[in-house]
């Protein structure tokens, strides 16, 4: 089967969707090596979350006075999860603060650990605020290269990103 | 998103999106898609249906474990199971974001 991937989305946003340009073409494939039940799991959230306590928000007053503009920091969201707080301005936060899990799942990854699907939940997982505006260079020079250090000094074997 | 796994899969490590644009991580020639029929800022499914949830995470992991080729494509059979009309409603910020309402001054959106 195939789902509709405009249902919720609102119509006049369609044409924005429908011919992207891709920045790549090629077949980037790095195959899946492990067990699965032997692999380490990282998660990543376009939902702009961070941590309240311990973290800066994502900058949402530079979006305000520049709406072609989007942060392209990240954060890095520790396991287990504390308490959260969002940084989007595209989305209702109400059901994410209701239950993160809904876009970054960290407690069923470790039922999935706890049921020996994975080998490990990793301990670090990652957040970014999805809307970039009109250029990706600032992911590309901040967010992804950060990430990737990251990502191989914790040996992650696979990454699940959820864009929101 | 599909850019940023993209450039992570580049750096050797296997990645999965789990996204309720499938369509559009095609467009952008993602490695491996889960689609979800599901209203935005919900790809894992509703708040406290750790069963829907942990359906939906297992999908994505055996599409990360599993796909044997470059552009595979798995959608889940999910129902929403809110009203459309008020699923599509409830999604939406407060206000319209900063560049929606930057489109709507420039007539740049579709009537």
């Amino acid at each position: 089967m195939k789902i509709d991937s405009y249902r919720f989305l609102p119509r006049s946003f369609r044409p924005i969707y429908e011919n992207p340009t891709p920045d790549g073409t090629d077949p980037v494939w790095a195959p899946f090596e492990k067990r699965l039940g032997s692999s380490r799991i990282a998660l990543l959230t376009s939902s702009g979350m961070y941590i309240e306590e311990s973290q800066e928000s994502f900058d949402l007053d530079r979006e305000r006075a520049e709406p072609t503009w989007g942060d392209p920091s990240f954060r890095v969201i520790p396991k287990p999860l504390d308490r959260i707080g969002l940084a989007h301005l595209h989305i209702s936060h109400d059901d994410i603060l209701a239950d993160p899990n809904i876009a970054l799942p960290i407690d069923r990854l470790v039922d999935a650990e706890e049921r020996r699907v994975i080998g490990e939940v990793a301990p670090r997982h990652y957040s970014v605020m999805g809307f970039q505006g009109a250029s990706l260079e600032g992911w590309r020079e901040i967010a992804a290269p950060g990430i990737i250090d990251l990502l191989h000094e914790d040996e992650v074997d696979g990454l699940i990103l959820a864009p929101v | 998103m599909p850019v940023l796994a993209r450039w992570i899969e580049a750096a050797g490590i296997p990645t999965v999106v789990v996204t309720m644009m499938p369509d559009l991580a095609s467009a952008l020639f993602n490695p491996r898609t889960v689609g979800v029929e599901f209203p935005f800022g919900h790809p894992f499914g509703m708040p406290g249906d750790t069963a829907m949830q942990g359906r939906v995470l297992g999908e994505a992991l055996n599409v990360l474990a599993g796909a044997d080729r470059f552009g595979t494509r798995i959608d889940i059979d999910i129902e929403w199971p809110v009203p459309r009309k008020e699923a599509y409603k409830a999604w939406q910020p407060p206000e319209p974001s900063p560049i929606t309402q930057w489109w709507i001054e420039r007539n740049m959106l579709e009537r």
